[in-house]
């Protein structure tokens, strides 16, 4: 039972983090609390991405040394996390089934997913109006791979994924803030005051003196 | 003289910063970086020299008016890149157009390199155009009142 | 070229010119730059239109890679039709907004407002044709950014407006985090992000994670689409924001969000998963209380935006009773209404616009005896009400008759004839509401003599084109039924014509 937490404590600090965040939006604060409270709400997201897309044992997706350069030579000039990735794989699988107190289904299915195709990389960014997509295939993972193995090095690389739809929803929630904060400034400038109930009150006022017009 | 220590390091720091974006800005293929942190990087070096020298002569240096030409030219750059590709036979962003005959898919890499610059720009210019924004609604307390 | 690319364009055609608005001067040259981008859009999308309806989903792959690793958008008959839908409302609100907004923003922020509206409807446009579901999260959030500048930017007439904005703004973007959270849930399944290879990959399956991500998807869906009692954010945000805007966003951004409901629901979750019975039970229980809810407050409410804003909640509740039958009857119906729901509430909204501008306000005591001195205007406004209520020979009539149908088989245990009656009552309780302000702009005698200022013809023409076409869609609406009900079926059949996404 002990361990049964213990092995999940990334989802109960994704859960602890989204459920104070969500509080101090909706506790009765001011205008700026509320905003903080929602970037402490996509905060907890963003740890639950990365901590799902990290491997046991696995470093950072970007390739290292050896494998940098004799990929270059082969054909694909982008980064051959995928190629890698087969085997990077094959090893999440072992380390994964041997671990019993994972939830059963789901883990097994991403690894049989995996071996087979490794997900693309995509990058996503979205500054202030700009769609960019950029979706990578993998390599034929064959040659690389063979490489990789012929000189003995497997390295384990984290899934690259999560870390790049991360990427977009911190731009997405610089955004928000942004444009929260704006409002928030507005609002100070336009009622003189930023806490919601004052708010809320000064509105009421202007509903109930619309009707009696 | 009570923020000297605050300003000579803000001059000290101000080109280091704008080199270390520079950096993160064209390293995004082989380590951590891309155009989005290289732009948040670069408006901060802006940012934290009107922080410690006043807005005004920030202003000087860039005026507001250059920003909106900023972010439009950044959105555009990447979006022509996308045109650009559709124009030469291919998909939207399909990079491998912009250099056909080549092995190493150099297309990639100089389509990577074009649409993070545009990247780069519009986000360093929405960042300064976000304090430029927030700072000049308040009128800047005075030196001695800190 | 064009024909192969056409999935795309007219995706990033508004996308494109959007920055190049922003450097426009502020004047009407940034408006009509803008109609001209939408009217290029809307012709792009009706090409789209006829070319799916011919050949079949069109996909498309970003960048060159093909799915399931790369990014496409996929565009099946449902998609194509909102799509053009939002692109002709975008194409009809444009010049109409050209008019309206002189007076309710301030002159140095009308190129940004343009290119703002520009984004939103970039947004909106992508959110329908993407086929990867993350892209569906970073198109949702481009729009509703956007939305909550433009609704912020009422503020010149009435500071409520922005915090209306900053309401929806806290509400909108827990509803997208939730989406996240949701997708990362199926992401953790599936390891993929296609919705095409989701669904292949989740076939059978249905553990806890499955149903966690459903549950947080579709909730981060129904607070975009204000299913009651998500609902809060939408009748202030509606009565603040400046004319144009309102009658945008009323006809396209919760219709886009049904859209987004209806794909995750029935391509990427699948039909024949287990937990849906229960989502759906939530539907048909929450749209009902929603329709009867929202119809009520509006009856009771003296500002005519706040009316008709609540009347939105109401039909809202009514696609989502037919999304709820969960039968191809039902979400034809769905998207029936979807359709005349969008054409109606423009056309009423425009009609509030043209008063405000003419008059200078939107309370109900400023609608007496109207109909003498704005008679076209009226008449525009009575035909969209008549459609509301489902008058035969309005478009409105078309949607409730096919949604009753529609009941009839529904898999619902929900006796089909409580449901039917339902329909009934709420369209008398619409019948209160539009009855009120009917009463006063036509029986009532005017306040004071004053003149109204005449209304511009570029917000007449869009208005009275809207009115004509829920008149149009009430008279000759088989076309627009069929397209519906196969659209519906190619959505229902799990899947878009498409082999399989490997």
């Amino acid at each position: 039972m002990i361990e049964f937490i213990l092995a999940r404590y990334n989802y109960w600090i994704v859960i602890a983090l989204m459920m104070t965040g969500l509080y101090i939006v909706f506790s009765r604060g001011n205008l700026v609390k509320t905003l903080i409270g929602l970037n402490l709400f996509q905060t907890s997201v963003f740890i639950f991405y990365i901590t799902m897309g990290k491997v046991f044992g696995g470093t950072a997706p970007i390739l290292l040394g050896g494998h940098a350069e004799e990929g270059h030579g082969e054909e694909h000039g982008g980064d051959h996390a995928e190629s890698t990735h087969g085997t990077a794989y094959g090893e999440h699988e072992d380390s994964y089934a041997s671990d019993p107190l994972h939830e059963g289904g789901a883990v097994n299915t991403i690894e049989e997913t995996h071996a087979e195709l490794s997900p693309g990389e995509s990058l996503h960014t979205a500054p202030e109006g700009a769609v960019n997509e950029l979706a990578r295939a993998e390599t034929p993972a064959g040659d690389v791979a063979k490489a990789a193995l012929d000189h003995g090095t497997e390295i384990l690389y984290s899934n690259p994924l999560p870390h790049v739809l991360i990427l977009t929803a911190i731009v997405v929630g610089v955004a928000t803030t942004a444009v929260g904060l704006s409002l928030a400034v507005r609002i100070r400038e336009a009622y003189g005051t930023v806490e919601e109930d004052r708010l809320e009150a000064i509105d009421n006022q202007d509903d109930r003196a619309e009707v009696l017009v | 003289m009570g923020h000297l220590i605050l300003r000579v390091t803000i001059k000290t720091l101000f080109a280091p910063i704008i080199l270390f974006a520079l950096y993160v800005q064209f390293h995004g293929d082989y380590g951590p970086g891309g155009g989005f942190q290289a732009g948040v990087i670069l408006a901060s070096a802006f940012i934290l020299h009107a922080l410690g020298f006043g807005l005004d002569r920030c202003q000087r240096v860039i005026p507001p008016s250059w920003l909106p030409v900023g972010m439009a030219l950044g959105v555009l750059i990447y979006a022509g890149t996308g045109v650009y590709t559709l124009l030469f036979g291919g998909n939207f962003l399909d990079y491998d157009v912009i250099q056909p005959d080549s092995h190493h898919h150099a297309g990639q890499h100089i389509g990577i390199i074009a649409v993070e610059l545009g990247v780069g720009l519009a986000v360093a210019a929405t960042m300064l155009q976000i304090y430029y924004a927030f700072a000049g609604r308040e009128p800047e307390p005075m030196d001695d009142s800190w | 070229m064009l024909l192969d690319d056409l999935p795309v364009l007219p995706v990033i055609l508004p996308l494109i010119a959007a920055p190049v608005c922003l450097l426009l001067p502020n004047n009407k040259l940034s408006g009509s730059f803008a109609t001209v981008v939408a009217w290029g859009a809307f012709i792009l999308s009706v090409m789209l239109l006829q070319q799916i309806a011919t050949g079949g989903a069109a996909e498309y792959a970003l960048g060159g890679w093909a799915s399931p690793l790369g990014i496409v958008y996929r565009i099946d008959l449902a998609g194509a039709i909102v799509m053009s839908l939002v692109s002709l409302m975008a194409a009809v609100t444009l010049p109409y907004a050209i008019e309206s907004i002189r007076a309710e923003i301030n002159g140095y922020q009308i190129s940004a407002f343009f290119a703002m509206f520009l984004i939103c409807f970039a947004g909106l446009m992508g959110v329908v044709a993407t086929g990867d579901a993350f892209n569906v999260f970073v198109f949702l959030e481009i729009s509703s950014l956007s939305t909550y500048t433009l609704v912020a930017l009422g503020a010149k007439r009435d500071r409520r407006a922005l915090t209306a904005a900053f309401t929806y703004l806290v509400l909108g973007t827990i509803g997208a985090t939730f989406f996240v959270i949701g997708l990362g849930l199926l992401y953790q399944v599936t390891g993929t992000l296609n919705m095409l290879d989701i669904n292949e990959q989740m076939q059978g399956q249905d553990n806890k994670v499955v149903r966690a991500g459903y549950a947080f998807i579709v909730t981060g869906i129904a607070l975009k689409l204000a299913m009651f009692p998500l609902h809060r954010w939408l009748p202030d945000a509606y009565t603040y924001a400046p004319s144009a805007v309102t009658a945008f966003l009323a006809s396209t951004s919760t219709k886009v969000a049904i859209y987004a409901m209806l794909r995750f629901l029935f391509t990427v979750f699948g039909f024949s998963f287990g937990f849906a019975d229960v989502a759906f039970t939530f539907f048909l229980i929450l749209g009902l209380i929603g329709m009867f809810y929202a119809s009520t407050v509006a009856i009771f409410r003296e500002d005519v935006k706040m009316i008709l804003a609540y009347s939105s909640v109401a039909q809202i509740g009514y696609m989502l009773l037919g999304i709820s039958f969960a039968t191809v009857d039902g979400v034809g119906a769905a998207l029936v209404h979807v359709v005349q729901h969008a054409v109606m509430k423009s056309a009423l909204f425009m009609a509030v616009g043209a008063v405000f501008f003419a008059v200078g306000s939107h309370r109900l005591s400023a609608y007496k005896g109207l109909a003498k001195k704005m008679p076209i205007t009226t008449a525009a406004f009575l035909i969209g009400g008549l459609s509301l209520i489902g008058v035969p020979l309005t478009g409105g009539f078309i949607s409730k008759w096919v949604l009753i149908q529609a009941a009839f088989g529904s898999v619902q245990p929900v006796p089909t004839l409580l449901i039917v009656l339902m329909i009934v009552a709420s369209s008398l309780l619409a019948v209160a509401y539009v009855g009120r302000i009917a009463w006063t702009m036509l029986l009532e005698d005017p306040d004071n003599n004053a003149p109204v200022k005449a209304v511009p013809l570029g917000m007449t023409i869009p208005m009275l084109l809207m009115a004509g076409l829920t008149l149009y869609l009430g008279i000759d609406a088989g076309g627009l039924i069929e397209l519906c009900r196969a659209a519906a079926e190619s959505l229902l059949g799990t899947g878009l014509g498409f082999g399989s996404a490997s």
